[in-house]
């Protein structure tokens, strides 16, 4: 290949700008005043014009956004890993009946977007706030936070089961062996010994999820169709106002507070991201 | 060190006495989940084609294969249609091409600064989906947009064009987007497949003469290939929803329904037009077709698994 180098070298260097230009110019864009929006994309702002935070913080709520992403992201994380590590484990470690229809279902599950179930979901909810509205007049179930947490939680179970079963299976039984010989107990020595084992297929679970919550919007957009959004739906909000408004400075801070909690992240774990997509390798 | 197969019956054989009931404290409440919000839901959407429905009735009306044969009928469902199988045929084959070249490159030569390069080429699959859509539509914003706004710097003024308002355009600039997206996943994936195959296969065929291009067909593409084979029908599956949530934010479907893809046109129905039955038929044809898809492109490349 040594012909080619040089050629794929600066192919490489051209596609890393394509990426890094736009997302720094956004970071640089964000700082702009309104007239400096105008005329040439490629010049600098003058000052750092932090008003355009003030603004997206408070005048477009994205401050309780936040707050309301952040809640909906930890507790999904909470309810998915509750449910799923137990049952990846006994999938792992067991042998009961129906274990070959609970694997193939959860295998098909993989393949069932949530992006196609979305109405049907939308419509069992309003259904069961239709059948509860003697005790709840104003609705349980759809614009309620918690609502949406578990709906994360339910939809990434397939994924969440499989990397965390096929972690399990890899770990020799000789510990669990051990353990329960020293008299543990079935719940001890899956909580004590094989969770923390299993510590490194977790934390690929949890930035995956950790991802796939923060950044839905879709979902959000449904099942949150009230006052409070998450921080997705409020940039999407900001985007429409602004095609109309030409106000970008909103539009770019509202995108500044969206990526840099995700590249942080991104840039501290990258090297664990990468290694667990070789393990899953099938989150698209 | 036991076989992960013995694992299983011996950890099984552990004691009898109270083994269902901790099995199935520990398995239920996800399969509880997994049923009500995943299994239900994905029976629903087949059961609720065959009926007219607008929702919020309490009746819904059961018409059969009506909701299909309208379909046949429905210039919009068919444009969505070609757009869909217009951007999995175009991004596959761009991502999928790029994503194993670079890769190639990047584990075989070793090349100053490869980290970096992985890190910012990985950048966009952190991203939200929202957040592209922004990005881009700075990028093509017809008056202050990047591209326009470079192109007339360059005084060449002849060549700006409405990216997304032009109804020959517009499906092109989405695709751009989703490339954009997924190349530095892809990247990275195939990386880590190909720097799993041994060095001295490369060594061996260096001496015999192989030149780089000879070894990717030779050794590399053979040997990732079932790996290969996984991603693409994953890549397909992720692509259908890709271009739904990028033209739900990006163009919302438009200028005149002309970037409108599968569940686009679905989510429209269903919430914009309230016709859920006739939505959910749409969603038939999608299952139908990922399904088909993935099927056919697993046959399509089976080969014998090899091994190093």
């Amino acid at each position: 290949m040594t012909k080619i180098k040089p050629l794929a070298y600066a192919l490489i260097v051209a596609l890393a700008l394509l990426i890094a230009v736009p997302v720094a110019w956004v970071l640089v864009a964000s700082l702009k005043t309104k007239g400096e929006f105008f005329g040439s994309p490629w010049t600098l702002p003058e000052g750092l014009h932090l008003r355009n935070y003030v603004d997206a913080f408070v005048t477009a709520h994205m401050g309780q956004y936040f707050a309301t992403s952040l809640f909906v992201t930890l507790l999904g994380l909470a309810f998915v890993l509750a449910v799923s590590i137990p049952a990846a484990y006994v999938i792992a470690r067991y042998d009961f009946w129906g274990k070959s229809v609970v694997e193939v279902a959860l295998l098909a599950g993989l393949f069932v977007n949530v992006n196609y179930i979305v109405v049907p979901i939308f419509l069992m909810l309003v259904g069961w706030d239709r059948s509860l509205a003697d005790v709840f007049p104003d609705g349980f179930f759809i614009d309620n936070p918690a609502m949406l947490s578990l709906i994360y939680a339910a939809t990434s179970i397939p994924f969440t089961i499989y990397l965390l079963t096929a972690y399990f299976r890899s770990i020799p039984a000789d510990y669990e062996e051990a353990a329960s010989l020293d008299g543990a107990s079935r719940w001890t020595v899956m909580t004590r010994v094989m969770v923390p084992m299993a510590r490194p297929a977790v934390t690929t679970v949890i930035l995956f999820n950790f991802l796939a919550y923060w950044n839905d919007f879709i979902i959000a957009l449904t099942l949150l169709p009230g006052e409070g959004k998450t921080l997705q739906v409020g940039l999407l909000n900001l985007m429409t106002a602004q095609k109309a408004a030409a106000d970008y400075g909103r539009l770019y801070a509202g995108m500044v507070i969206v990526i840099v909690p995700v590249l942080l992240v991104y840039a501290l774990i990258q090297r664990r991201l990468i290694e667990g997509m070789a393990a899953g390798g099938v989150k698209g | 060190m036991t076989t992960p197969a013995a694992a299983p019956k011996r950890a099984a054989a552990r004691g009898r006495k109270g083994h269902g009931k901790f099995v199935a404290a520990c398995l239920l409440p996800a399969l509880a989940l997994f049923a009500l919000f995943m299994i239900w839901p994905t029976i629903n959407v087949f059961r609720m084609s065959f009926y007219q429905w607008s929702g919020f009735s309490p009746e819904a009306r059961f018409v059969g294969l009506d909701n299909f044969t309208k379909l046949l009928d429905d210039d919009q469902f068919i444009r969505a249609f070609q757009n869909t199988v217009a951007l999995l045929v175009v991004v596959t084959v761009v991502t999928m091409g790029m994503g194993l070249f670079l890769a190639a490159v990047m584990t075989r030569e070793k090349l100053r600064g490869r980290n970096l390069y992985r890190f910012v080429l990985y950048i966009p699959n952190v991203l939200s989906v929202v957040v592209i859509a922004a990005i881009f539509s700075a990028i093509y914003d017809q008056q202050n947009g990047l591209l326009n706004g470079t192109l007339r710097l360059l005084s060449a003024d002849g060549l700006q064009q409405v990216w997304l308002g032009n109804q020959k355009i517009v499906l092109w600039s989405v695709a751009i987007a989703m490339v954009w997206q997924s190349l530095g996943y892809y990247m990275v994936l195939y990386m880590s497949s190909m720097s799993s195959i041994p060095e001295e296969l490369y060594e061996a065929s260096s001496l015999d003469g192989a030149t780089g291009s000879r070894q990717f067909f030779t050794i590399t593409l053979p040997l990732i290939w079932q790996n290969l084979r996984t991603s693409l029908t994953f890549f397909i599956m992720s692509a259908v929803n890709l271009s739904f949530v990028l033209v739900r934010a990006m163009t919302g479907g438009g200028p005149d329904g002309s970037s409108e893809v599968l569940l686009s046109y679905m989510y429209k129905q269903a919430y914009t037009n309230s016709s859920y039955g006739y939505g959910m038929a749409i969603g038939v044809v999608i299952f139908a077709f990922s399904f088909l898809v993935s099927l056919l492109v697993s046959r399509a490349t089976k080969r014998e698994p090899l091994q190093f």
